[in-house]
């Protein structure tokens, strides 16, 4: 069958689509897993243990139970609205995984400005929370869906502009460009990390908090706020609301992996480069996002709205600065312009 | 039908329609919705221009930041809208006498506007040779246009002092929160232990 032209093209755009999303959405059930047993094994707990060998088909029982409860619709809600949401927040998160590259040339879509692709596919996914809590006409989901939707734009801000320092230094918005400018003889330290220090540590926590993970899920916050936005749903929109999350959250893992520590490339120059750098990368970051949920406890909500806009805007806005004086004066590892021409 | 014309169709037909149940819906919050879906009808169009990195722009801007804001203000703001159609009857002919007006300048241009066969004919591409689009942009803003672009980033900002300026007040008698004294607070100054004898009291 010709795969370059017609019904072969779509038949093959399909098949990577469903590859893509299949392989995502299983190592989530097993991440998943993985988030549980982490924090049990730091409280001391056991975690999931029952189903399955080592308790590893958890997830998989988890969503069946979802799956067969009984949808509850709040009878005073908008219901259209209330049940667009969580199907926004699961389909944006699964549609930036399609600018990804997991290897040289292993690319849904080499998209010549894929991190803004990105970006603006984690900026809508505040629609979502936004919608879920408006929808449920509750107070409680109302108020937590305000908070969410603050959180979540603040910290875009400075995630947007501690990724503008690293397009500088690449000179291209594209993703395996950005992958391919840390490409050198001395393996892991020609990564962005080692230029661009200061902002892994911040677009670590920003992403903490974009994703609304401990220690800043001050829109679930089950201590006041019972469950922010999500209180009203059950069942498959709520699994949705879920995964989604999840899916965001091992996105912005995969994000850092590319843009400071990366990619598929091999840490150390005497090994093969390989899709496997990368997931043992983003597993490395998924456990330190683990581990800061079982470590670090909740912030105050003031406390988090003056970090991110006293603290970490001005920071990120000045090494944009920073960043673009070191480049025009060609300091090494600040300016690696693979394109021809600039 | 070539595919890139079936796009700029059905991009069309969204805009059009979102844009007229903006206008339409009973519910301030669905015509946020709505203005969104006619935001994303609009950087579709962008993209098929070959204009990714403004469809993007939009997309961040409009979508992820001014209609959040829109929609922060409409569910926030308590309006009763029974109230505000309560007068359509009286403004009708007011609005419909606009209508008119504005219907009767349409056509007089449209008269004279001769459609051509396919949109492709019109459209120029927005990328020369092989540089790309965004690029490109950061070629001629950062030269040619320097001026209009600090410009236009100059009275951004002083319409955003200027926004500050009007709504901040600072109240005399409110306690605040400082954030740097509670940091460096400390246990042995903010905690005294005292030795209390039974039936004494302090």
């Amino acid at each position: 069958m010709d795969f370059s032209s017609g019904m072969g093209l779509i038949l093959l755009i399909v098949g990577q689509c469903l590859l893509i999303t299949v392989s995502v959405l299983l190592c989530l059930a097993f991440l998943m897993y993985a988030d549980r047993k982490i924090w049990a094994a730091v409280q001391m707990r056991k975690g999931p243990n029952v189903v399955g060998a080592f308790g590893l088909l958890q997830s998989f029982a988890d969503f069946l139970k979802y799956v067969f409860k009984e949808i509850v619709i709040p009878a005073g809600s908008d219901k259209v609205v209330f049940i667009l949401a969580p199907l926004i927040t699961f389909v944006l998160s699964l549609v930036a995984w399609s600018v990804i590259p997991f290897n040289e040339g292993w690319v849904l879509t080499d998209l010549n400005v894929g991190i803004l692709f990105i970006f603006a596919v984690a900026g809508l996914e505040v629609y979502g929370v936004i919608m879920g809590g408006w929808a449920s006409n509750s107070k409680y989901a109302f108020l937590g869906s305000l908070r969410s939707a603050a959180q979540m734009i603040s910290y875009e801000v400075s995630i947007g502009f501690i990724i503008i320092g690293i397009l500088i230094s690449t000179g291209s918005l594209n993703l395996t460009k950005i992958v391919m400018a840390q490409d050198g003889h001395y393996g892991l330290f020609n990564w962005y990390w080692l230029p661009h220090f200061p902002m892994v540590v911040l677009f670590f926590v920003s992403a903490l908090a974009e994703t609304n993970r401990p220690p800043f899920d001050l829109p679930e916050a089950e201590a006041e706020l019972v469950a922010g936005f999500q209180v009203e749903y059950s069942s498959t929109p709520f699994l949705l609301f879920m995964i989604g999350e999840l899916m965001t959250v091992v996105l912005m893992c995969t994000l850092i992996s590319i843009l400071f520590f990366g990619g598929w490339l091999s840490p150390f120059p005497f090994l093969p480069d390989g899709v496997a750098w990368l997931v043992l990368k983003v597993l490395f970051f998924f456990f330190l996002f683990a581990m800061v949920k079982a470590i670090v406890p909740r912030f105050r909500y003031d406390q988090l709205m003056r970090l991110g806009w006293k603290v970490f805007l001005p920071l990120s806005l000045g090494w944009v600065v920073v960043v673009a004086t070191l480049a025009q004066f060609d300091i090494p590892g600040y300016a690696r312009w693979v394109i021809e021409g600039a | 039908m070539q595919a890139s014309e079936m796009a700029f169709y059905f991009f069309s037909v969204v805009i059009v329609i979102s844009a007229m149940l903006v206008v339409i819906s009973r519910n301030p919050v669905h015509s946020v919705l709505w203005l969104i879906a006619t935001f994303f009808g609009s950087s579709g169009l962008f993209i098929l221009l070959g204009a990714e990195f403004l469809a993007l722009i939009l997309m961040i801007v409009y979508v992820g930041a001014v209609a959040v804001l829109f929609m922060f203000v409409v569910m926030m703001l308590n309006i009763n809208f029974d109230q505000l159609r309560s007068g359509f009857t009286r403004y009708l002919p007011v609005g419909l006498l606009i209508g008119l007006i504005l219907f009767v300048e349409l056509s007089l241009v449209f008269s004279h506007w001769i459609p051509a066969n396919s949109y492709d004919s019109k459209i120029q591409d927005s990328t020369i040779g092989d540089v790309e689009n965004t690029k490109q942009l950061g070629l001629v803003l950062y030269t040619d246009f320097i001026l209009y672009f600090q410009l236009a980033g100059i009275i951004l900002l002083i319409a955003m002092i200027g926004a500050i300026v009007l709504t901040h007040q600072r109240k005399r008698n409110v306690k605040r929160q400082d954030i740097l004294t509670q940091i460096y607070r400390d246990p042995e100054k903010a905690i005294e232990l005292k030795d209390i004898k039974p039936g004494q009291g302090l």
